[in-house]
């Protein structure tokens, strides 16, 4: 008995679908409603232990004098870091992930629930302790921060590029500690522009408020110049 | 590692995309994954044949193509691939650039199914 070979050709369907597509377009969504707002967002990654919380009350303190600020801030199990936050300002929420690495547009949105975003100027994310798993998610935030203290090393860019490239602006941290860690900063700062070229680097210290001042008022102009491209359009 | 999150997410589009196309009969998928996309692609596979039980999805194939980077060089005026994504630049003149033309996909790119 002869058979034909049976020709099956696979059939290739084109699809081009994002992954990430209810995130996008949720965090899209979550985007406009700040601009309409007129409340600028601005997120914060970076490692476990790298001073986020620290750095984030300092901002909180610094900028509830004049301004109307909030904070959600993303945990995997504890409320301590709000806890700490509400010292400056009584509007911060927690967002615990459970098992989750990172915050997703969703948690963002839900975690806002009954906020008045009218009555803000500033919200602040601060996200899952995670130089990985953070890079993929959008969060409708205007501005993002990636924060490197300097007892972690000059080569944390390098190591991880992929978040470090998704971010806007460079924050390193624990200046105080740079000499006792013997912390290279002109390396730690090439590696950065290596990794995302032209990103603004500050040098702070939560505990000495070294460098405090000009983030402040990086972040007020930042505001000025939203709102004043919001009102131009 | 976020890449369970990852591939549920993917499972979800790509049941929405079989079922409006009248409900293929998906043998394969092909991923396009770029190297700056955050996604590692060895965990991601691992994770896919997980997020894919209890889906009809169940034993199909996932083909990962990985899209290197590709940057435009104002200086050279040409697009080309740095060597590595820890030295965003020009290899020809060695400029840093910000422009990032290919490298952040996460995206599905086609539906094999049987003809």
């Amino acid at each position: 008995m002869s058979s034909e070979p049976r020709l099956i050709a696979p059939r290739l369907i084109e699809v081009r679908a994002k992954v990430l597509k209810q995130n996008d377009l949720l965090a899209r969504e979550l985007r406009e409603r700040f601009r309409r707002s007129g409340v600028y967002v601005v997120s914060l990654v970076s490692s476990p232990g790298s001073g986020k919380t620290a750095f984030l009350e300092k901002l909180l303190s610094g900028l509830s004098a004049t301004y109307r600020v909030a904070a959600l801030v993303g945990d995997l199990a504890t409320e301590n870091d709000a806890a700490r936050l509400r010292r400056a300002t009584p509007q911060v929420r927690q967002i615990t992930t459970g098992t989750i690495c990172h915050l997703d547009a969703q948690m963002v949105e839900r975690a806002l629930d009954d906020w008045e975003l009218d009555d803000l100027d500033f919200l602040f994310i601060e996200n899952v302790g995670n130089l990985v798993c953070p890079s993929s998610y959008d969060l409708g935030e205007e501005l993002r921060l990636v924060l490197l203290s300097t007892t972690e090393g000059e080569d944390k860019p390098l190591k991880y590029p992929t978040i470090f490239n998704g971010g806007d602006v460079a924050v390193i941290t624990k200046m105080d500690l740079a000499t006792a860690a013997e912390f290279d900063l002109q390396a730690a700062r090439q590696n950065i522009q290596s990794v995302r070229p032209g990103m603004m680097v500050f040098e702070v210290s939560s505990k000495t408020g070294e460098g405090m001042e000009e983030f402040l008022s990086f972040m007020h102009s930042q505001l000025e110049t939203s709102r004043l491209a919001a009102s131009q359009q | 590692m976020h890449e369970l999150s990852i591939a549920v997410s993917m499972v979800e589009r790509i049941i929405e995309e079989a079922e409006s196309r009248g409900g293929l009969l998906v043998e394969a998928v092909h991923l396009k994954l770029g190297v700056l996309s955050g996604v590692d692609k060895d965990a991601l596979a691992f994770s896919y044949e997980i997020a894919c039980e209890g889906t009809f999805l169940v034993g199909s194939k996932l083909v990962i193509d990985v899209v290197p980077l590709l940057i435009y060089c104002e200086t050279c005026a040409l697009e080309s691939s740095p060597a590595s994504i820890q030295e965003i630049a020009c290899p020809h003149c060695h400029t840093p650039s910000r422009k990032i033309i290919h490298g952040r996909e996460l995206e599905v790119a086609a539906l094999e199914v049987a003809a």
